[in-house]
């Protein structure tokens, strides 16, 4: 097997940073909603809408994008206890698969939400689809269960009838989900390959939405860390044991997730976003940009610029170094999902369905291209395969050159 | 002629290996599925028999679906994603499913209620008339899917008989799906379509809220620690009695609701509190012993005893209210039963944390109401 390792390797690399085309979580391979290499188009008509295909069910959930399938979270029935994975092919929009379960968790949830509100992970194998009841499947990617997990049905008291939407993470071979409200609340790493719990840590009783995001040490090629945001803080775990590596107490925002680049955190914090020194033995603060509020949509950074819109519209951009603000654009309605950056393009999709191109500099942004979906949109944009992929509550589309 | 003994075990070995692999007897595998249980348990060895499983033939499909009887509600979802794939590769196969069998899986109501559905929907994704034919027979299915889409057929004819001006009829059919009905909007819809056409709806006897109760507040909740403290009434209710409450002497009055959906507004009965506790009591009478379901809505954190048994708690605030939002199993005795809610509000200062409510009612498993004889 020796001669394979540099092949597995890169295949890791890929699906861990988010080459080779692929968006394989929320926000992306990087967690920090970069495309890298990818190409979109910057300018939408109707055109560019390469397919639109009906979804079985709502979600705010993004899809994702692997190995040449785009993968969506749906729910649906009275009660939004059928839950879904559906499978298309990425360049045809042909649906490949599909697999229901009944949701075994706590199903309610804010009408403007929905079960399938955290956005899958896939690995390059499998998909790891998690729902707001708290149920996660391991399918796949031809369709085949691998495993099944009921969390919910481990912990009865676990749950939100407001709905839960922190979206997993892979770590290496370990699945990490944060399972955190006011019953049951706890963050747990389960093995990939044997859906086995490996470890699971008690969180503080507190509803919150963030998702965890994988943590690379300095000077290390791969993640082997995740990083748990809760309102009172964030906690750094060895993904592989569960063991704290560190904590920091700081109160966070509970619905958008940090970014983790090498030696730095910036986190929503309940006063702007925060930027973290993490090369020190105890995390220290670099900044706090209180001018800088996320709302809904988490941060991203993108080289030595950190961009943050929030629900009512107002992208701001400031300096990654220091904190400091360096424009600010008033966008078209208001924002839930994550936006994406391809190319020095920003691409944003308000609730009321308008996706919206932001060319970016140092200087100013310029929206170049509106394009309207005519639909409610809540997911994050994804962006693969030099393409746009957007969903509503009904459809999922592709935008392409 | 002389076959060697290790060329007759190779072929003995060849056949078994076959059958295997074409799909022989499911059973251990199955019982490797249904034998998962919570927090992981036998899922090591439920991967590889889920796999085997996934690889039937159609003519197992049965199989699989009779597997999911008295199944916990994991090894439910694993086996229905199992059946699934067993379908997936018979489309792609162009293969016939197995009609007659997933018929007769279908009409036996003592089947799994999740399996019945789903043979269902294989049939309805394989033959187009099938669900016309088949719609209207689930209204008093135990399987609450396949009586919905009956109630939802009975809802819709009804709909087409009152546009037509044929009241009576429409009020029939209305009347019909209001009594099938088990979902919250079914329920609403039907009761609101009679009301237009003159007939008075009581809902919330409909659903059996519980609408007299004795309510005694305010008991201390500061810093949400009076959750856990047994007040009084937990160790017994005198209708009678007088406790120390939070800021003065409580005693217990009576209450009458009208509200929909049974809601009881404590801040309206009582007085507006925080961090405070409220209990609230029933007396339930029934001829027979049963099992029943309480099912509650609460905004505030509960407790739920039924004749001193604790039944369900819930230490959540502020985090939505609606019918069913909790429930607790129990058995219910001929006569005289009690029912206690403790309602516990916290202190949180904003807008939307102001609500102290609850709502209750008693039913069977399917949500029917089960309802006191005095």
């Amino acid at each position: 097997m020796k001669s394979n390792q540099p092949w597995f390797v890169v295949l890791i690399l890929a699906v861990v940073f988010g080459v080779g085309g692929d968006w394989p979580r929320f926000r992306g391979g990087d967690s920090n909603s970069i495309a890298l290499d990818a190409k979109p188009p910057t300018e939408l008509s109707e055109g560019n809408v390469a397919w639109k295909k009906e979804l079985p069910g709502r979600g705010p959930s993004s899809p994702i994008v692997v190995d040449g399938k785009v993968l969506v979270t749906c729910s649906d029935g009275v009660k939004q206890d059928r839950i879904y994975v559906v499978c298309f092919d990425v360049d045809s929009g042909d649906e490949l698969w599909r697999r229901q379960l009944w949701a075994t968790g706590r199903t309610a949830s804010h009408p403007t939400s929905a079960n399938a509100a955290p956005t899958p992970a896939s690995d390059g194998e499998a998909i790891y689809a998690f729902y707001s009841s708290n149920d996660l499947a391991c399918i796949e990617l031809d369709g085949t269960l691998r495993w099944y997990r009921g969390l919910a049905f481990d912990y009865p008291k676990a749950g939100n009838d407001i709905g839960m939407a922190s979206s997993p993470v892979i770590v290496g071979d370990v699945v990490v989900v944060q399972i955190e409200n006011q019953g049951d609340s706890f963050a747990t790493g389960i093995n990939c390959k044997t859906g086995k719990t490996i470890w699971r840590l008690d969180r503080e009783p507190v509803a919150n939405w963030s998702s965890p995001v994988p943590l690379t040490a300095v000077g290390s090629d791969a993640p082997s860390g995740v990083l748990l945001q809760s309102p009172s803080g964030l906690t750094a775990v060895d993904a592989a044991t569960g063991s704290v590596l560190w904590t920091h107490e700081s109160g966070c925002d509970g619905t958008s997730s940090s970014v983790s680049r090498p030696g730095r955190i910036y986190f929503p914090s309940s006063d702007g976003i925060t930027a973290l020194d993490t090369t020190k033995r105890e995390p220290e603060t670099i900044w706090n940009a209180r001018r800088l509020r996320p709302g809904a949509a988490s941060t991203i950074v993108d080289g030595n610029q950190v961009y943050a819109v929030n629900r009512s519209g107002v992208l701001t951009c400031a300096s990654a170094v220091d904190g400091q603000q360096l424009w600010q654009q008033r966008l078209k309605g208001s924002f839930w999902g994550t936006p994406a950056i391809a190319a020095g393009h920003m691409y944003l999709v308000s609730q009321e369905g308008d996706l919206q191109i932001v060319k970016l500099s140092k200087d100013a942004a310029e929206v170049v291209s509106e394009f309207s979906l005519k639909e409610k949109i809540q997911g994050s944009i994804a962006i693969a395969d030099n393409a746009i992929f957007i969903r509503s509550d009904a459809h999922l589309w592709k935008l392409a050159h | 002629m002389r076959f060697p003994t290790s060329a007759l075990l190779s072929v003995v070995l060849l056949i078994e290996g076959v059958s295997t692999a074409l799909g022989a007897g499911l059973d251990a595998e199955l019982l490797k599925v249904r034998a998962i249980g919570p927090r992981g348990e036998g899922h090591e060895q439920a991967i590889e028999a889920i796999r085997k499983v996934s690889q039937a033939e159609l003519d197992q499909l049965i199989e699989i679906l009779d597997a999911m009887k008295a199944a916990n509600p994991l090894a439910r979802n694993w086996l229905r994603s199992a059946a699934e794939r067993v379908v997936q590769r018979g489309d792609n196969a162009k293969r016939s499913m197995p009609t007659t069998q997933l018929v007769d899986f279908l009409r036996n109501t003592a089947n799994d209620p999740h399996a019945r559905r789903l043979a269902y929907e294989i049939l309805v994704a394989h033959d187009a008339g099938f669900a016309g034919k088949w719609n209207m027979r689930f209204l008093d299915d135990p399987s609450l899917e396949l009586r919905r889409d009956s109630v939802q057929v009975l809802l819709d004819q009804a709909d087409k008989l009152n546009k037509a001006a044929d009241s009576a009829a429409a009020a029939d059919k209305f009347g019909a799906a209001l009594m099938a009905a088990r979902d919250l909007d079914q329920i609403t819809s039907a009761a609101a379509a009679l009301e237009e056409l003159g007939t008075k709806v009581n809902v919330n006897d409909v659903m059996g809220f519980i609408m007299s109760w004795h309510l005694a507040a305010p008991f201390d909740n500061t810093d949400k620690a009076g959750f856990d403290v047994a007040y009084p009434p937990e160790k017994g209710v005198d209708l009678k009695a007088t406790y120390s409450g939070k800021d003065d002497t409580v005693r217990w009055i009576a209450y009458k609701a009208d509200a929909k959906f049974g809601i009881i507004d404590l801040n309206e009965a009582i007085a507006k509190h925080k961090g405070t506790i409220g209990y609230a009591y029933a007396e339930f009478f029934a001829e027979n012993a049963r099992e029943v379901e309480i099912r509650i809505g609460c905004i505030n954190a509960n407790k739920v005893w039924l004749n001193g048994k604790l039944l369900t708690t819930n230490h959540v605030y502020h985090a939505n209210m609606f019918v069913d939002q909790y429930k607790g199993i129990g058995r219910i005795k001929a006569g005289k039963n009690t029912i206690l809610l403790k309602i516990a509000q916290n202190e949180q200062t904003e807008d939307w944390a102001q609500r102290w409510q609850f709502q209750l009612r008693v039913c069977d498993a399917l949500g029917g109401a089960v309802k006191s004889t005095k």
